[in-house]
């Protein structure tokens, strides 16, 4: 087989942030406060890291920042954790503290409760701890979404966290950073994995619901509580009721505390009667698919929002009457962009087609590997 | 090219019958009949000789895709589909193509067989690049083939009926064996009345569904008439215009097989149509399928293979007579005419096939027990008052078997064995169809002879369409009769049942994968 190696054309790249260089940084301006400015708190604890080694070690918790003495999303209750986002498998319970973006302390909050210790940092903030220099970055995936920037003794390292380029309107978009070493996932690390223009998508999506509103069909939709079901319901067109999942409507709450305009939603109630759901929207996480809940929706259409949906299959084996191909992560030429962009001379890889990834980038003169955390996945999400 | 891609769009869109019925009126309403035939066709699931190979396709999608090979193979074991996985990697179009399907079809695909590869490569790449996404994989599924996607014989012919105002059966007759798609076939298709020309084609085969409860559901026995199953291949054999033809369920024409049929259709009245089965018989015993198959896979018969594998046909029915269809009638009325046809050749190796008396249920229990001795697989019992209709329909004619777990299925994956075996792919897994698409049904290793077991591993090194390992997935062609102990639902499996010690009892070089059978059948099985 020729073989012929090839970058598709880079996601066109914003400007690159490059904090190490720039010498005013915030940090000097906002107190450093709290659990993560108790420099020192396990002291002495002393990185295997030497000067151009990754900042960042992988342990049965998580990964773990030696230098900084904290994990990036862990799995196992740590005392310093800096959680990238709220989905459940980055986002635990059981950690002393917790560092997260402004925008998703509360998504913690929320999910977690409110007595969990969280300090949180607008985008670009840095904090130093232990003489390591940390800020989070918009990363694109959903609200609050962050990619965690590493610096110590000259070197940066990011975990990217879930990220995506494609437009979304509930969350700040994706912010390349520069680096020594990138940390990512490549849940759509195939070439087959390119998504539409998600305008595209929401026009499909209306276009459906209004065919269903016609023949008076109830469109049940079924998208991610947190981010997808948000992102949706802002980018579409209102034209008839719109029936809520509790699970969404818990997560549209936080977003509409956070200045996220979403259109006016009902809650489906346990006393509604079918016919209020004829030519209605439902949205509801793709866990209620079959259960009892979904089950008063009589003669609904059923629709998946999701990545997965780019294959046919997935959309069949799921016996559904729609896929729409909407995601919250980046598609492969969204991958190859990040790494592209953040001029890494290490990349690590994990969830989803990393072995395939890795191949392409060191065939590429690129060196990648793959690590696996024993996390389950985001098996709903996308 | 962009209609019968909507079609294609709508009708894999829904899984409801309603939907993809509508599409498809839809469709056939607007489309020009050049174009209307070449749906029709592919959507039946037939399709013309494959032009290129897979792996050529492959190669050529991964070059216009700037991927290397090894990442393409990893797309396709993830999208399972070819045509798929090309569409989603080539580069993003922005054309899309206004040229009609039959021109696609006609001026390019058809084309493709006769040139020499490089040529070919010309074809394909810029058919790829004057399309958008769908388009391309409509187009890769047109060579691919494997265009199912839901549209059963009936569907298709209630659409047809319905565009036309013509019969669905009348529509479902003239859909039966060999046709060439064209503006003519079309007109001819949907014609309200029958033209000239059709006197070689067979009638939709009306076929028993499978009981399992006791007879006693049936309610009166005075209602039913019983026969017994032969072990043979079911066919037709009509005479119109003094010429006879033989057709097998698969719709393969075999007439040329079963010379001694055809002499002895000399002495049946012309415009008829018998319904039966061809068993292969000597003196007043069967001999068994085994024999039977010496006769099938051969262009003609010699003498001296039809010595050493005499045959009889079986004939139960008869669905045309005096050039008129008599479906509609009673089946004790045509019976009555097929016994008065029968008595004109009788001795010949055309024969009615006797009912087995049935006062009472027990006295057919105790037939039953009979059975085996005698070497049929069991009893079809059929309802006196009943019309002779198309496809499998419950409620008139059941079969009853001897060994009721056994179903036809189609070799879809294959795995070298151990042992005395090792290096011979013998580990083969099944499937069946549902919803236009097979799913894996079981595993079975034993059952098949030295030397089938030689044909099966040249078939599947020469058309192994994909390597999971050790493991080829196979080109859906080869059928083969699977018999097993039982039937358990299971949601391990993605058919949603299981079997239990399925074995391989026979390969049936007779029938087509379309034939295999369906996941529904086999699920009222274990009712
Ligand atoms: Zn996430």
């Amino acid at each position: 087989m020729i073989i012929i190696l090839f970058i598709r054309k880079p996601v066109a790249s914003r400007s690159i942030v490059e904090t190490s260089k720039s010498e005013h940084y915030r940090g000097e301006r906002f107190p450093v406060h709290r659990n993560f400015s108790e420099a020192g708190s396990i002291g002495g604890r002393h990185s295997m890291s030497t000067s151009d080694g990754p900042l960042i070690e992988i342990r049965p918790a998580g990964l773990y920042c030696p230098a900084g003495d904290f994990y990036v999303d862990p799995i196992e209750a740590v005392p310093y954790a800096v959680i990238s986002h709220g989905h459940a498998d980055h986002a635990r319970p059981g950690h002393q503290h917790y560092l997260a973006s402004s925008l998703c302390a509360p998504i913690l909050k929320a999910r977690l409760g409110t007595a969990i210790d969280v300090q949180s940092l607008a985008y670009g903030e840095p904090v130093l701890r232990n003489g390591v220099r940390l800020s989070l970055h918009p990363a694109g995936h959903i609200l609050g979404s962050a990619q965690v920037r590493i610096e110590h003794a000259g070197r940066v390292w990011v975990v990217t966290g879930d990220f995506k380029q494609h437009a979304d309107p509930t969350c700040l978009p994706f912010e390349p950073v520069r680096c020594h070493g990138l940390i990512m996932e490549s849940t759509f690390g195939l070439p087959v994995f390119r998504w539409p223009a998600p305008g595209q998508v929401l026009n499909q999506i209306n276009q459906w619901w209004a065919h269903n509103r016609r023949e008076q069909q109830p469109s049940l939709l079924f998208a991610y509580s947190l981010g997808k079901a948000q992102r949706i319901l802002s980018g579409i067109e209102a034209i008839g009721p719109i029936y809520l999942h509790g699970a969404v409507a818990a997560v549209n709450q936080v977003y509409a505390r956070a200045g996220i305009v979403l259109p006016a939603a009902l809650p489906v109630g346990a006393k509604s009667e079918p016919h209020e759901f004829s030519g209605a929207l439902i949205v509801a996480p793709p866990i209620a698919d079959h259960s009892v809940w979904t089950r008063r929706f009589k003669k609904a259409e059923r629709a998946y929002a999701s990545g997965w949906m780019q294959i046919r299959g997935n959309r069949r084996r799921r016996s559904l009457d729609r896929g729409f191909v909407l995601s919250d992560h980046a598609d492969w030429d969204g991958l190859l962009a990040a790494v592209s962009a953040s001029q890494a001379e290490e990349v690590w890889v994990t969830h989803g087609f990393d072995s395939e990834l890795v191949r392409y980038l060191n065939e590429r003169g690129c060196r990648a590997k793959t690590f696996t955390l024993p996390y389950p996945g985001e098996t709903d999400e996308d | 090219m962009q209609a019968f891609t909507d079609l294609f769009t709508e009708l894999d869109k829904t899984t409801g019958t309603h939907r993809k019925l509508a599409a498809l009126t839809a469709y056939l309403r607007q489309a020009p009949p050049a174009d209307a035939a070449w749906a029709v066709y592919f959507l039946m699931g037939r399709r013309p000789r494959r032009a290129v190979k897979s792996r050529t396709l492959a190669q050529w999608a991964a070059e216009e895709a700037e991927i290397p090979g090894w990442l393409f193979e990893a797309c396709y074991h993830n999208v399972g589909d070819l045509a798929e996985t090309i569409a989603l990697l080539l580069p993003p179009s922005t054309a899309s193509t206004q040229a009609p399907l039959h021109i696609w079809i006609e001026e390019r695909l058809l084309k493709l067989a006769a040139l020499d590869e490089p040529t070919q490569k010309e074809i394909m790449l810029s058919a790829w690049q004057h399309m958008d996404t769908t388009q391309r994989l409509v187009w890769n599924k047109l060579i691919t083939g494997g265009f199912r996607i839901g549209v059963s014989q009936r569907l298709m012919t209630r659409a047809l009926a319905s565009v036309s105002g013509t019969e669905p059966a009348l529509i479902a007759h003239r859909l039966m064996g060999e046709w060439t798609p064209s503006p003519d076939f079309y007109h001819a298709l949907i014609a309200r009345k029958d033209s000239a020309g059709a006197h070689s084609r067979p009638y939709p085969f009306f076929l028993a569904h499978p009981i399992t409860q006791p007879l006693e559901i049936l309610g009166d026995p005075q209602e039913w008439l019983a026969e017994w199953k032969w072990d043979g291949i079911r066919a037709q054999l009509i005479k119109r215009n003094a010429q006879v033809f033989i057709w097998s369920r698969g719709e393969e024409m075999v007439t040329a097989a079963f010379p001694e049929l055809t002499a002895a259709a000399h002495f049946l009245p012309d415009g008829c149509v018998l319904d039966g089965e061809i068993v292969a018989w000597r003196e007043s015993e069967p001999l068994g399928f085994g024999v039977l198959q010496r006769r099938l896979g051969r262009k003609r018969a010699d003498t001296r293979i039809m010595e050493a594998a005499p045959v009889v046909l079986m004939a139960y029915d008869l669905l045309e007579y005096a050039g008129t269809d008599i479906r509609q009638k009673s089946l004790e009325k045509r019976r009555d005419l097929l016994e008065g046809i029968a008595t004109a050749v009788a001795a010949h190796p055309i024969r009615l096939s006797p009912l087995v008396p049935a006062v009472n249920w027990e006295a057919l229990n105790a037939a039953m027990r009979d059975a085996r001795a005698r070497g049929v697989e069991g009893l079809i019992l059929k309802r006196r008052c009943s019309a002779y209709q198309a496809g499998r329909r419950r409620g008139d004619w059941w079969k009853w078997k001897v060994d009721p777990y056994r179903i036809d299925a189609v070799l879809i994956y294959a795995q070298p064995g151990h042992g005395r075996r090792s290096g011979l792919y013998t580990d083969y897994t099944f499937a069946v169809w549902q919803d236009g698409v097979l799913v894996p049904i079981a595993k079975a290793y034993s059952g098949l002879t030295d030397e089938e077991i030689r044909q099966v591993d040249r078939f599947v090194r020469a058309n192994t369409v994909e390597r999971y390992g050790p493991v080829r997935a196979v080109k859906a062609e080869l059928v083969f009769e699977l018999a097993f102990e039982g039937i358990q639902r299971s949601t391990r499996h993605k058919s949603g049942i299981a079997v239990r010690f399925p074995r391989i009892a026979r390969w049936r070089k007779d029938k087509t994968p379309q034939t295999a059978d369906t996941l529904e059948t086999i699920k009222q099985l274990s009712d």
